[in-house]
């Protein structure tokens, strides 16, 4: 099996594959993690119990999406060791303590406060449970802080000098090791390696910040809108159901605050694209040719050909491109064609994976404008169209963060370091029959573990929102002369999976 | 002290920790088919469902310690174990999906169940595949592994296998012993004293074959001088394994975990002694691995505030959790 094929390609796609299974999950768990905080925050600030009904619903859903996060993640901090050996040899001085600080600041902290957050409601005092869903939001923030930064720097490398190379057998310090007995070592590192400099700008590169926003945007975003989607189904089923006017209340929030936040965010990310990866930027436009002769238009449909390096089927605005890239009605944008040919990244995907993702963008603008319009008629909760919409949507979230992560992934091929580490350089000595044989059953598993889990999720949220504190008895709530819902005074139904 | 050895004493604390807290939750994942009913399953997997997300955390901190502070041994190790390593991660999410997985349905549970056990099974016996490889030795040229890719599959190393799985059996099955009460306590007993007796008799095949895989293993343990120096390990081991047979007989409930715990400890001491100063043995040492002084000083700070932080507040978790575990316990 698999001689024929190329082991770094095995292992680029085995990469890919783990690290896009991975990302839905703390996608989804970041934004949901600062959700249950902020649910909490507000049942304790204004005792109404909607809130805490609202926060165990989706708890249990965080514990499930959790769960998959760790154990997907688990998978990415070996892959470093397993597939790319020679990268982590050469940048393990560089990113290896910032994973480092990743595990001691982040991954603990959510572990040993996700307990307590979980299973410890009864066993501490409200304050210190609701300290635990701060702790454990404030957790996830951290690893994408520290996760980013790494990725970042593998993007726009600095702070750090290159050691030289001297393989250990010829190293003269082992002859004199030999010699003498004991262990003399060099006064240097000589193992090619990334060596640390300045630890600040390693840390804050010129991308991080960037991609930091947009990334933490991007999990609130996908978050509100998994969330609105559920308020929207259960909406449509009863109108009245407090929990899920919440949500959809709440979700429609955070999408017409952040969407055009998250937008000017995007439009600044590009524009650090454009100043430290322009060949990336080139692809991600489908432009070939340097537009010396004029401004640069912004293509909207096209299929960019790699062989040609023309872009088929082209549909173009005039001047836009020039605008959006420059600021300007005229400016200059650098061509694939500037780059050397074995430098292009692919561009025909990440044109695609990019309009993708600002599709989406404007999309979910479009559904938090149309919101706010409702919400100023008072309708918010009467427009089924809107809850349709809002349901269609609410996959979209995840949609937009895979397609913008192949923007960004494959935009910096062939390096692993940009400009400096090839992806090809990078790679273990491990054959292809190995490499292909992981990838088969990571996908074999991954499609079967995170299968069940995704239905075991979406039937937690097929179940209407309910009161969960059947002690105390709920008043119905009236809105303005309707008659109280019916299942609001029914009691939980017994759950055949319980 | 420089920087690299303490550094070495860190990976290793953060390796031990990783082996006895999740050895015990592997080991309750093991025993999970022994237990008869269902319900004491739940008794069992609630035991360990609030704190095996902070246990399993070591290990990150093992994986991503190392590739911190000596980049060059995990270039090195992990494509030498490459199979024992994806088998073992497959493993874990076989079994880390399971605590969630298992309380969702009824008709489906019996399929979480085995992935339960099979997933803690597998991870165990790989950790000790790879624990073997490594003392078995490494083939290294230049700066990257040269050995073949079935290099890890040896008698060696599957009796260092079954080694960890007996051993984490015996930690999950006294940790039963000190957390649950009634039948799942009563079976989690028996069961200990068969997994302690299978315990001794792994770590005696063991101690006494691995002196034979290097040269330089042997003389620490069967030359003098060095022998007196080292000694004390066997004797101590001796003294733990009476205290756990003791301690089960006369119906403690927290002694047994502690001995058994101790008598995890001393093994570990017992490799250390055999590696020290390589890390992996015989041609790479700690100092040769290390990742220049900026690296080590930069991630030293973050650990010496944020491991004694930890430490704080995963005791305060399992302080909260303290006490047995109760049938019909749980949030789900
Ligand atoms: C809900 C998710 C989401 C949405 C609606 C958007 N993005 Fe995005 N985008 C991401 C989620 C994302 C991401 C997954 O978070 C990426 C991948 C890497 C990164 O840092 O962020 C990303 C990368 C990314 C990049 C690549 C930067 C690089 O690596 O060089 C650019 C230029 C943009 N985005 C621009 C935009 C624009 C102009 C948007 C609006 C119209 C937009 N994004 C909406
Ligand atoms: C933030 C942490 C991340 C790091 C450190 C990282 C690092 C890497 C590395 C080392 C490779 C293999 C070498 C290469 O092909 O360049 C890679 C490839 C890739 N990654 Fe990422 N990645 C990260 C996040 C992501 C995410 C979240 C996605 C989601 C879709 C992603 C998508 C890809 C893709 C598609 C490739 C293959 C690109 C290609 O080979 O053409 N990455 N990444
Ligand atoms: C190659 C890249 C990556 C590696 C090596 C990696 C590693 C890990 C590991 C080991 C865990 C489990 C931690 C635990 O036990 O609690 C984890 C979870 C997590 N990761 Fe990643 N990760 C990568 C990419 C990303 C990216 C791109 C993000 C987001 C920006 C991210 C954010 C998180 C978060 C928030 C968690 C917490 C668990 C969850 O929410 O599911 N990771 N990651």
């Amino acid at each position: 099996m698999f001689e024929g094929f190329d082991p770094v390609n095995l292992a680029r796609f085995q990469f890919a594959f783990t690290v896009s299974f991975h990302i839905i999950f703390p996608a989804f768990t970041i934004g949901l993690a600062s959700y249950l905080a902020v649910l909490e925050g507000l049942w304790l600030a204004t005792g109404k119990p909607v809130y805490m009904d609202t926060f165990k619903y989706w708890v249990k859903i965080f514990a499930v999406s959790f769960g998959m996060g760790v154990v997907s993640g688990i998978v990415m901090s070996y892959q470093f060791g397993t597939n790319w050996s020679v990268f982590s040899d050469k940048t393990g001085p560089v990113l290896g303590p910032l994973m480092g600080y990743e595990v001691l600041s982040a991954f603990f902290l959510e572990a040993g406060f996700l307990g307590i957050m979980l299973f410890g409601q009864k066993r501490v005092g409200n304050g210190l449970h609701f300290f635990a869903t701060l702790v454990v939001a404030v957790g996830t923030l951290f690893s994408a802080f520290w996760i980013l930064s790494v990725n970042s720097w593998m993007h726009t490398p600095q702070g750090f000098s290159i050691a030289p190379y001297v393989p250990i057998e010829t190293a003269p310090w082992v002859a004199d090791t030999v010699a003498s007995g004991t262990s003399v070592l060099p006064d240097a590192p000589t193992g090619g390696q990334f060596v640390p400099e300045d630890w600040w700008a390693i840390v804050f590169n010129p991308s991080f910040p960037y991609r930091f926003v947009h990334m933490v945007l991007a999990a609130y975003l996908t978050t509100a809108f998994v969330v609105g989607g559920v308020g929207a189904f259960h909406l449509l089923r009863n109108r009245y159901n407090q929990s899920a006017r919440t949500m959809f209340s709440m979700a429609l929030w955070m999408a017409t605050i952040v969407a055009p936040i998250q937008i000017f965010a995007g439009d600044q990310h590009g524009l650090n694209t454009l100043e430290y990866q322009p060949a990336k930027l080139a692809a991600m436009e489908g432009h070939f040719e340097t537009n010396v002769d004029g401004p640069m238009g912004l293509t909207i449909f096209g299929i960019p050909n790699m062989e040609t390096a023309e872009v088929d089927y082209e549909v173009k605005l005039p001047y836009l491109g020039s605008l959006i890239l420059t600021h300007s009605w005229d400016g200059e944008i650098k061509g694939l064609k500037e780059f050397p040919r074995d430098e292009w990244p692919n561009s025909t995907v990440v044109f695609w994976t990019f309009r993708v993702m600002v599709a989406i963008g404007f999309a979910m603008l479009g559904i938090g404008l149309w919101s706010l319009f409702k919400r100023f008629r008072g309708s918010l909760y009467d427009s089924e169209w809107l809850q349709r919409a809002m349901i269609a949507m609410s996959p979209a979230g995840f949609i937009a963060v895979l397609c913008g992560w192949v923007t960004t992934e494959m935009g910096r091929q062939p390096y692993t370091v940009y400009g400096l580490l090839r992806t090809a350089e990078s790679h273990s000595p491990i054959g292809a029959p190995a490499v292909g044989a992981s990838l088969v059953a990571f996908i074999i598993v991954y499609f079967l573990l995170f299968g069940a889990g995704t239905f075991y999720i979406l039937r937690l949220m097929g179940k209407a929102p309910t009161p969960f504190e059947d002690e105390t008895p709920h008043h119905p709530t009236r809105a303005a002369g309707i008659t109280p819902a019916p299942s609001l005074e029914g009691r939980r139904a017994p759950d055949p999976a319980e | 002290m420089d920087l690299a050895v303490l550094w070495a004493f860190l990976i290793a604390f953060a390796v031990v920790a990783y082996v006895i807290l999740d050895g015990f939750d592997l080991g309750t994942g093991i025993l999970f088919p022994l237990l008869g009913r269902h319900e004491n399953r739940d008794v069992a997997m609630n035991s360990v469902a609030p704190i095996w997300d902070g246990n399993e955390t070591w290990l990150i901190l093992g994986g991503g310690g190392l590739f911190a502070v000596f980049p060059l041994a995990y270039a090195i190790i992990m494509p030498a174990i490459y199979a024992p390593i994806i088998a073992m991660l497959l493993g874990l999410i076989f079994r880390g999906v399971a605590f969630e997985y298992r309380f969702k349905t009824v008709r489906g549970r019996w399929m979480w169940d085995a992935s339960f056990f099979l997933g803690s099974f597998v991870a165990a016996f790989c950790q000790g595949v790879a624990l073997g490889a490594l003392v078995q030795g490494i083939e290294v040229e230049g700066r990257a592994y040269a050995g073949g890719w079935w290099d890890w599959l040896t008698p060696f190393t599957m009796m260092t296998g079954v080694a960890v799985v007996v051993g984490y059996t015996l930690l999950g099955a006294t940790w039963l012993v000190m957390k649950t009460e009634g039948e799942v306590h009563d079976l989690a007993r028996r069961y200990a004293y068969f997994f302690g007796v299978s315990t001794l008799v792994a770590i005696a095949v063991v101690s006494a074959w691995m002196p034979f895989e290097q040269a330089e293993f042997y003389i620490r343990w069967f030359t003098l001088p060095q022998f007196f120096y080292v000694a004390w390990v066997p004797l101590l081991v001796a003294l733990a394994a009476f205290s756990l047979f003791q301690a089960l007989w006369s119906g403690k409930h927290h002694r047994p975990f502690l001995s058994a715990l101790a008598l995890f400890l001393l093994c570990f001491v017992g490799l250390g002694i055999n590696f020290y100063p390589h890390i992996i043995p015989p041609d790479v040492t700690i100092w040769q691995a290390a990742a220049p002084e900026s690296s080590l000083k930069f991630l030293l700070v973050g650990a010496a505030v944020l491991i004694p932080v930890i430490l704080a507040y995963t005791a305060f978790a399992y302080w909260i959790f303290r006490g047995k575990v109760r049938e019909g316990e749980g949030y789900h």
